[in-house]
């Protein structure tokens, strides 16, 4: 990468260990201050494992994480949380209503959400107030993922970890919230780490990519390497997935 | 009763062996053994009490809710396995109960602090908080299990452990109550309680042992909001790490 940057997040020889197992395995890098990272790589690679690492859900067997050059255990899990905000790939709900779900990182935090914001955060991420009141377990996958993710911009974060959601898309509504995370990205100056298994989003929506295979990132810099990668290992996999 | 004729009611032990030995149940050794061992202990039980009762030292007294408490601690524990302490945090609810309830009956006078009325209704009490702890932990653990994504969520949003939890506790909480409270609504019109029905038998007046029911009862109450409520809100706090992190082999 050959921009002078700030990193939102820096990971120094990070492992991650569960049961012995390796997940993650010494992981150097950084997510620079106000852009987007784009995050590829197979099935199992450990990609939600290292999302789940940068807001706390979880922490490194071994290394350093740090937020805003200020190491990770120092800075208080929930204050964290809101700063590192989550989509996360499941994009789980909980009992009651759309607006139920909406106001929840309000709620926790004592505070109420007004409807009408509720609804503009729906509209951000193209549903129609009607959908506020309808029970979000009947909520298709789809509409699940856009609640999920228009939960997740309640906390107005600086940095947003955003785990696969628009993998149950179609095509217009990918489009939608592409728009939308490119809007938050530029107007707000947020830090955005996204994965995606889909190669052309990373390009095209990324400015840098971190491609990871097997518990380690095997390639970084910025996302257009993917068009022309140089090494043997990033090159089958792109192929693999564009295919 | 005598107990010639008490070894006739062994009658009602051979019907279900020979039903057991005709339809290859194969329950006959279980059935054999739970036979020995109710005689055995409740014939301890009883021994010891009247050497208690006799006695009448506070000491004695002490020492059988002490034992009470521990034997209820040893079964109880075993559903919760999963969390640290459980043993303390069992038998601090159990011990909670007793002297809930004992302040309650003893400083309002409402039994005498005899060990005739101590220790029977400690017994009823703690056994009865006993069976809640266990109901209340199976259920919990089952919350816990099928609702790991609703806790991992909140934590993510910036939620604490205690609000990522709050309502498997509750649910867990109020599903470990409700058999107290339903089986007080039917109670009396299909099934006379036991308590009860072994007051009749001796002899006592109907309307005085339907008193001694109804305060058993109200009790029990207690010993049931009380228990899964204690237990529930020791229990929460050692599934998580001091980082709000999940303990992954706890969920
Ligand atoms: N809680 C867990 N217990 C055991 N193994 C786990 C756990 N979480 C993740 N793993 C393992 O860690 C590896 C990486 O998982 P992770 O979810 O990070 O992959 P991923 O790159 O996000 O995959 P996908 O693209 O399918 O979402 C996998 O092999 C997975 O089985
Ligand atoms: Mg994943």
């Amino acid at each position: 990468m050959n921009t002078i940057y700030q990193p939102a997040i820096h990971f120094h020889n990070i492992d991650y260990e569960i049961d012995g197992h390796k997940i993650l395995q010494q992981i150097t890098g950084s997510f620079p201050t106000g852009y987007i990272t784009t995050l590829v790589g197979p099935s199992g690679a450990g990609k939600t494992t290292l999302l789940k690492l940068c807001n706390g859900l979880i922490s490194p067997t071994a290394g350093e994480i740090y937020i805003n050059d200020k190491p990770i255990n120092t800075i208080d899990p929930v204050l964290l949380r809101r700063h590192v905000g989550i989509a996360l790939q499941s994009a789980p709900m909980i009992k009651g209503t759309v607006y139920t779900n909406l106001s929840l990182p309000k709620k926790l935090q004592g505070i109420s959400l007004s409807r009408e914001e509720a609804i503009s955060f729906l509209e951000d991420v193209g549903l129609d107030q009607s959908f506020l009141d309808q029970d979000a377990m009947d909520l298709s996958g789809g509409q699940r993922q856009r609640v999920s993710i228009a939960r997740t911009l309640v906390n107005k974060s600086d940095i947003l970890l955003l785990d696969e959601i628009t993998s149950a898309l179609d095509q217009n509504s990918v489009k939608e919230v592409e728009n939308l995370i490119v809007k938050i990205n530029k107007k707000y100056n947020v830090t955005i780490i996204w994965i995606t298994h889909n190669l052309e989003q990373a390009i095209h929506i990324g400015h840098y990519t971190w491609v990871m295979m097997d518990g380690r990132v095997i390639e970084t810099g910025e996302s257009t390497f993917l068009k022309l990668p140089t090494k043997e290992l990033v090159r089958q996999f792109v192929q693999g997935g564009l295919a | 009763m005598s107990f010639t004729t008490l070894s006739l009611t062994l009658l009602f032990v051979f019907i279900p062996l020979i039903l057991s030995k005709t339809l290859h149940l194969g329950l006959e050794k279980d059935t054999i053994i739970a036979t020995l061992r109710s005689i055995i202990q409740l014939l301890a039980v009883g021994y010891i009490l009247k050497f208690i009762f006799e006695s009448d030292s506070l000491l004695y007294i002490l020492l059988m809710i002490v034992l009470m408490v521990v034997a209820a601690t040893l079964n109880a524990r075993k559903k919760g396995a999963n969390i640290k302490g459980i043993t303390w945090k069992v038998a601090i609810t159990l011990i909670t109960v007793e002297i809930i309830v004992q302040s309650i009956l003893l400083g309002f006078e409402i039994v005498p602090a005899t060990a005739q009325y101590i220790i029977p209704i400690s017994g009823m009490a703690i056994g009865n908080s006993m069976v809640l702890a266990i109901l209340f932990l199976n259920r919990f653990q089952g919350e816990l299990d099928s609702h790991k994504d609703e806790t991992e969520l909140i934590l993510s949003l910036g939620g604490t452990p205690k609000q990522a939890i709050h309502h498997q506790l509750i649910t867990a909480i109020k599903a470990s109550m409700i058999p107290t409270i339903e089986s007080q609504k039917t109670i009396g019109l299909v099934q006379l309680p036991g308590m009860m029905s072994g007051q009749i038998i001796a002899g006592a007046d109907p309307v005085q042992a339907v008193q001694f029911q109804l305060m058993v009862l109200f009790m029990l109450l207690t010993s049931a909001a009380v228990s899964s409520s204690i237990l529930g809100f020791l229990s929460y706090p050692t599934l998580f790490n001091d980082r709000m992190q999940m303990l992954k082999e706890k969920f």
